[in-house]
C-alpha cells in the first residue's frame, strides 16, 4: 500500500548539510502494524514527516527517492492534492498531544474543522460524527467534553482526542510518532488497546518509537534504524529471537528487563555519532564490537536472509 | 563519609511525613484546600542500600525526594538522617548536613548552569564548603575520571556535551562532597536506551565503591528492578507496598502493583505471549487535592470491596514485605 523507495532527506544548517535520512526504503502492507525503532536523532521522525511532506521548508529537502501510496508518488502531488491526503487517507498521531492540539479552540471545534475539510456535510452532522468518536475512544461524558479546551484534559485524555481525530475519517494509514512516550505505563497500556480495538480492519499503522517493549506489544514487522539508515528489517519474532545486526543485538541487551535478579547491564559503548560527521563506512563502526577493516571504508547494503528478514552488515554476508 | 551515625540504625529514616501544598484563591490568596502530595509516608534506607520509589507521574514521588533534602517544606513528620531530625535543625546545622545529601535531576541540561564551565560546576560545592586541597583542577580531574569523562574537557560548557555526558557531569557534581545519600530523581528517563545502560552501570559501580545510599525515583519499573535492593510503590501520596525488589516483582500483593507490573511491555518473555491475562487499569489517578475516601485506590481497583470505600487499610506485614490493602 505504501512503498518508500530510496528516500534521502537533508537539512541545511549553519554547520553544513545534515543527511537525516539516507537512502531508506521500506513498505507497509494493508492491515499491517509496522514498527520503526531507533534512538533519538536517528531520523525516524523525519522519515514519518517526509511521508506526509511535512518537512520544514526551506531548510529541509527530500533529495531523492519516491513515496508511493497506492502507486501514486506523493512527492509529485501539488498542494491541494496533498491536503486531500493528509488527515483523510493518511493521518498522524504526534508525541505530545498537548502541543499538537490548538489551545484556543474547543475539542469539538477542532474535530469538526477537520471533518468539514474533507467531507461535504453540515456542521451538525460533523458534530455528531465527532461526538461518536469521542465516545468510541472512551472519554467519559462525551457531550460535555466536546466543549472542553485541551488544557482541561490530562495527557492521557488529550492523546485519546488525538486518536479520535486520527481515526474519525477512517484513513488507510495512521502514522503514530511516539504516541505514548509522554504517558505513564498504565495509560500507555490503555492507549494501545484502544488503538488496536478502534482501527478499521484494514487500516495500517506505522508506529515510531524508541521503546523495544512497545514494538513487542504492538507490531507485526519491525524496522530498526540507526544514524539515518535502516540496519535491519524483519518480522517481530525474527528481530527479537534472531537479531542479526550487532546494533539490534546490543540494543536488545541494553534494555533493562523487569526481573528479580540484579546485575550490570550490557551497555553499548560510546555515543550516537553526530549527524554532521557520520563514519564513512558503516555508521555503527565506532561502537560495533565485531567491526573489521571493511566496515570502516564501505557502506553495507541490506542483504536478504529469507523470510523478509534483511540486514545491513558485512558479517552476515560473510556467513552466506 | 561525613556522617557518623550510631551503628545498626538506618542512615535515613522517615516517619509519617506529610508535604501538602496550599491551593490559594481570590485577591486575598485565601487557602481553600491542600494538594496532598505526600501524605503520611514512612520509609528507611540503610547505608549502601538503594531504595527504588516507583509510581505514575503526579503520585508525589519527586515531592517526597525533594522534601527529604529540604527543598520542599514538610507539613509534619520526622526525617531522621544520621540520627538527627532534619526538620528540627536550624539553618547552620542544616547547611552542614546538606553536604551528605545530594540530588541528581531528570533533565541533565536544565540542571546545569549554561554559563558555567565544567570545572566551576563540579567544584562549586567544594569551594563553597572550603574543602579544596591542592588545586581545583586536580579535584575536577579526579571527579571526571571517576564518572568516565575525558579530563581534557574541564573548561568546556554544558551545551558541548551529549545527554549521557551531561548526566555524568551531574553525577560528578553530586559526588564531589562525598555524600552518604543521593536522591536520584528519574536520572535516566531523558536518555537514549543505549546510553541509559551506561549511566545505570556507572551509578551501580559508584554505589559499590563508596558505599553510597540511593533513593532511586523512577516511573520505569524495569530500570528500578535492575538497580534497587528494595522497592516502594507510591500511589496518590501514599506508599501502598514495599519490600525487597525480587519479592515485589515475583509476588506483587497490592492490585496497583500488579497492574503496574502488568502494564510494562516485556520483550522476549513467556508471559507476553499469553496476553489474555493482561490487567489494564481503567481511568486515571484522582486529584490529590480531593483524594477518595477509604483506600485511595478503590476508584480504579478491580477487586474493590465495600470496606475499601469506607475504611483506609492498615499495613499488613509479612517479613520484609508490607502492603496496605484490605485483601490481606
Amino acid at each position: 500500500m505504501l512503498k518508500i523507495n530510496n528516500i534521502t532527506v537533508t537539512f541545511e544548517i549553519d554547520e553544513g548539510i545534515v543527511r537525516a535520512v539516507d537512502d531508506v526504503s521500506f513498505h507497509v502492507d494493508r492491515n499491517e502494524i509496522v514498527g520503526l525503532v531507533g534512538e533519538s536523532g536517528c531520523g525516524k521522525s523525519v522519515t514519518a514527516l517526509s511521508i506526509l511532506r511535512l518537512i520544514p521548508l526551506p531548510y529541509g529537502k527530500i533529495e531523492t527517492g519516491e513515496i508511493l501510496f497506492y502507486g501514486k508518488n506523493l512527492l509529485e502531488l501539488d498542494h491541494n492534492e496533498m491536503r486531500k491526503i493528509r488527515g483523510r487517507a493518511i493521518s498522524m498521531i504526534f508525541q505530545e498531544p498537548g502541543s499538537a492540539l490548538s489551545p484556543l479552540h474547543t475539542i469539538g471545534r477542532q474535530m469538526v474543522e477537520t471533518i468539514l475539510l474533507h467531507k461535504n456535510i453540515t456542521v451538525k452532522e460533523a458534530w455528531n460524527i465527532a461526538e461518536t468518536w469521542v465516545e468510541k475512544v472512551k472519554i467519559s461524558d462525551p457531550k460535555e467534553m466536546m466543549f472542553a479546551y485541551p488544557y482541561q484534559l490530562s495527557g492521557g485524555m488529550q492523546q485519546r482526542v488525538m486518536i479520535a481525530m486520527a481515526l474519525m475519517l477512517e484513513p488507510d494509514l495512521i502514522i503514530a510518532d511516539e504516541p505514548t512516550t509522554a504517558l505513564d505505563v498504565t495509560t500507555q497500556a490503555q492507549i494501545f488497546d484502544l488503538i488496536k480495538e478502534t482501527r478499521r480492519s484494514h487500516t495500517s499503522i506505522l508506529l515510531i518509537t524508541h521503546d523495544m517493549g512497545v514494538i513487542w506489544e504492538m507490531c507485526d514487522r519491525v524496522l530498526v534504524m540507526y544514524a539515518s539508515k535502516i540496519v535491519e528489517e524483519g518480522s517481530r519474532n525474527d528481530i527479537f529471537s534472531r537479531p542479526k545486526h550487532p546494533y539490534t543485538i546490543a540494543l536488545l541487551e541494553a534494555i533493562p528487563k523487569l526481573s528479580a535478579d540484579k546485575g550490570r547491564l550490557k551497555a553499548i559503548p560510546g555515543q550516537v555519532p553526530s549527524a554532521l560527521d557520520y563514519p564513512s563506512g558503516c555508521h555503527f563502526f565506532d561502537r560495533c564490537p565485531d567491526a573489521f577493516d571493511r566496515c570502516r571504508d564501505e557502506k553495507p547494503k541490506l542483504v536478504d536472509l529469507g523470510n523478509k528478514h534483511r540486514t545491513a552488515c558485512f558479517l552476515v554476508k560473510n556467513e552466506l | 563519609m561525613n556522617c557518623k551515625q550510631p551503628k545498626k540504625s538506618p542512615l535515613l529514616e522517615v516517619c509519617d511525613l506529610q508535604t501538602w501544598f496550599p491551593i490559594k484563591r481570590g485577591i486575598m490568596a485565601r487557602t481553600v484546600g491542600y494538594v496532598r502530595a505526600v501524605d503520611i509516608v514512612s520509609l528507611h534506607i540503610n547505608r549502601g542500600e538503594t531504595l527504588g520509589l516507583v509510581g505514575e507521574s503526579g503520585c508525589g514521588k519527586s515531592t517526597l525526594g525533594r522534601t527529604l533534602l529540604g527543598l520542599e517544606k514538610a507539613r509534619r513528620g520526622k526525617i531522621l538522617f544520621c540520627g538527627k531530625n532534619l526538620l528540627e535543625l536550624n539553618r547552620r546545622e542544616l547547611r552542614e548536613i546538606r553536604k551528605s545529601m545530594q540530588i541528581i535531576f531528570q533533565d541533565p541540561l536544565t540542571a546545569l548552569n549554561p554559563k558555567m564551565n565544567i570545572i566551576d560546576i563540579i567544584t562549586e560545592g567544594l569551594v563553597e564548603f572550603r574543602l579544596i586541597q591542592g588545586t581545583r583542577e586536580d579535584h575536577a580531574k579526579r571527579l571526571m575520571n571517576e564518572v568516565g569523562l575525558d579530563e581534557e574537557a574541564i573548561y568546556r560548557y554544558p551545551h558541548e556535551f551529549s545527554g549521557g555526558q551531561r548526566q555524568r557531569i551531574n553525577i560528578a557534581r553530586a559526588l564531589s562532597l562525598r555524600p552518604d545519600l543521593i536522591v536520584c530523581d528519574e536520572p535516566v528517563s531523558a536518555l537514549d536506551v543505549s546510553v541509559q545502560a551506561q549511566v545505570i552501570n556507572l551509578l551501580m559501580d559508584l554505589r559499590d565503591r563508596y558505599n553510597l545510599s540511593y533513593l532511586f525515583i523512577s516511573h520505569n519499573l524495569s530500570v528500578v528492578s535492575n538497580i534497587a535492593h528494595r522497592m516502594a510503590v507510591m500511589y496518590l501520596g501514599k506508599i501502598v507496598e514495599y519490600g525487597p525488589t525480587g519479592d515485589i516483582i515475583k509476588n506483587p500483593m497490592h492490585p496497583y502493583t500488579k497492574a503496574l507490573i502488568n502494564a510494562v511491555p516485556k520483550p522476549d518473555s513467556e508471559e507476553a505471549k499469553h496476553k489474555s491475562k493482561r490487567i489494564i487499569l481503567n481511568g486515571e489517578m484522582p486529584s490529590p487535592s480531593t483524594p477518595p475516601s477509604g483506600c485511595t485506590f478503590h476508584t480504579r481497583c478491580m477487586e474493590a470491596m465495600n470496606i475499601c470505600r469506607e475504611k483506609a487499610p492498615q499495613e499488613v506485614k509479612s517479613g520484609k514485605h508490607g502492603v496496605w490493602c484490605h485483601l490481606y
